[in-house]
């Protein structure tokens, strides 16, 4: 094997050895797939029917949401870090938006109904933007409404007897058609936070 | 008059207190700055972050956090896995190297205070007690704020964030 060969073969090797690490890694982004719906078909299989119950015990389901962008957010109550980080970096991203935050719905939509009934939902809000807008309902609804937005979570068992819940972590933007719009990382430096919201604004003006 | 100043001071010290970078200390272990987020009401947890560094030889291990402000405490770390949150129990508690620092934050590690006796208002405080293997009990105040890195944020260097 002269030395040109043994060059070509190493670079052919090279080349799929990166090939499958890019399609290893693409697979293991956060929220790969969610992004991927969207700049493959254009329209989304996120965003379906749902129905559930507001933290002010009304009726909430998704043609409510028609005609005005909105943003969903897994979480649950028994969730020291991510989920009041999340509610408090919106409650602040809504301030700085000011008046252009009443053209968004931000959604906190309870993994954990069992322990997040109305009445801890109804005092928990009081500590956030008037507008995020908590829901619950029974498991199969929230199953419903998790499948819609191609959401996962998972009851997790923890010493004691009791139990914590895996969510998806990051905040879904969801279009005034119903189409999805892309995803926030709190994470994110704010400024880039600012811009995903301002442009899911302007996409409705 | 004298209890009047000691009240004064009480309160002038109370109001500057959390927000400003306090430390403490047990044998060769620092803990720096404990800090916990204002919690909404009736939350079932609340959260509470601390950096710790050991000056000695040998490891050392946070084994325990104990508090009268709630009912338990247990140390967890929080990842996030293709955009899943996931929240597990340190199995073991903490090991701190010699020379090593251990920032909660930096590495999504916290206390999670279960059944707290009360919410927690933005600049209050509560105690709780840390136990360390080797370096033993040591009291600590824990500073409610709303921001983290709210003190030393020049500090975070040599701590990989992006996990």
């Amino acid at each position: 094997m002269n030395k040109i060969k043994i060059f070509q073969i190493a670079t052919w090797t090279a080349v799929a050895v990166a090939a499958g690490i890019l399609i290893g890694v693409k697979g293991m982004l956060p929220n790969g797939e969610l992004q991927e719906h969207a700049s493959s078909t254009g329209t989304a299989r996120v965003g379906g029917p749902f129905e559930l119950t507001s933290h002010t015990g009304e009726k909430f389901d998704n043609a409510r949401l028609a005609g005005k962008p909105y943003l969903v957010f897994f979480g649950f109550t028994h969730c020291p870090d991510i989920c009041p980080t999340t509610l408090y970096e919106l409650t602040d991203l809504m301030d700085v938006l000011g008046p252009d935050a009443d053209k968004l719905t931000p959604l906190f939509i309870t993994v954990d109904p069992e322990r997040d009934t109305q009445t801890v939902l109804s005092e928990y809000m009081t500590a956030f933007d008037e507008r995020i807008v908590a829901l619950r309902g029974e498991l199969a609804d929230i199953d419903k409404a998790v499948k819609a937005f191609s959401a996962y979570y998972n009851k997790v068992p923890t010493e004691g007897g009791g139990y914590t819940m895996d969510h998806t972590a990051g905040v879904i933007l969801m279009d005034a058609k119903g189409g999805f719009f892309g995803t926030l990382d709190m994470h994110e430096p704010r400024e880039t936070v600012l811009a995903k919201l301002r442009r899911l604004i302007a996409s409705n003006a | 008059m004298l209890r009047r100043t000691a009240t004064a001071i009480a309160v002038i010290l109370m109001a500057v207190g959390p927000s400003m970078a306090h430390e403490f200390k047990a044998g060769s272990i620092e803990v720096g700055h404990p800090w916990s987020r204002p919690t909404p009401p009736s939350a079932p947890v609340a959260s509470g972050y601390l950096k710790l560094t050991n000056t000695g030889t040998e490891a050392d291990r946070l084994i325990q956090v104990e508090s009268s402000f709630s009912a338990r405490a247990e140390i967890h770390q929080s990842v996030v896995e293709e955009g899943v949150a996931k929240m597990r129990q340190a199995e073991g508690g903490i090991i701190i190297e010699p020379g090593g620092i251990v920032d909660f934050e930096a590495e999504r590690l916290h206390i999670m205070f279960i059944d707290p006796a009360r919410q927690l208002k933005d600049k209050e405080s509560f105690p709780a007690t840390l136990v360390f293997e080797k370096a033993g009990r040591v009291e600590v105040e824990f500073a409610v704020q709303r921001k983290a890195g709210e003190t030393a944020p020049e500090d975070h260097s040599g701590h990989g964030s992006g996990k």
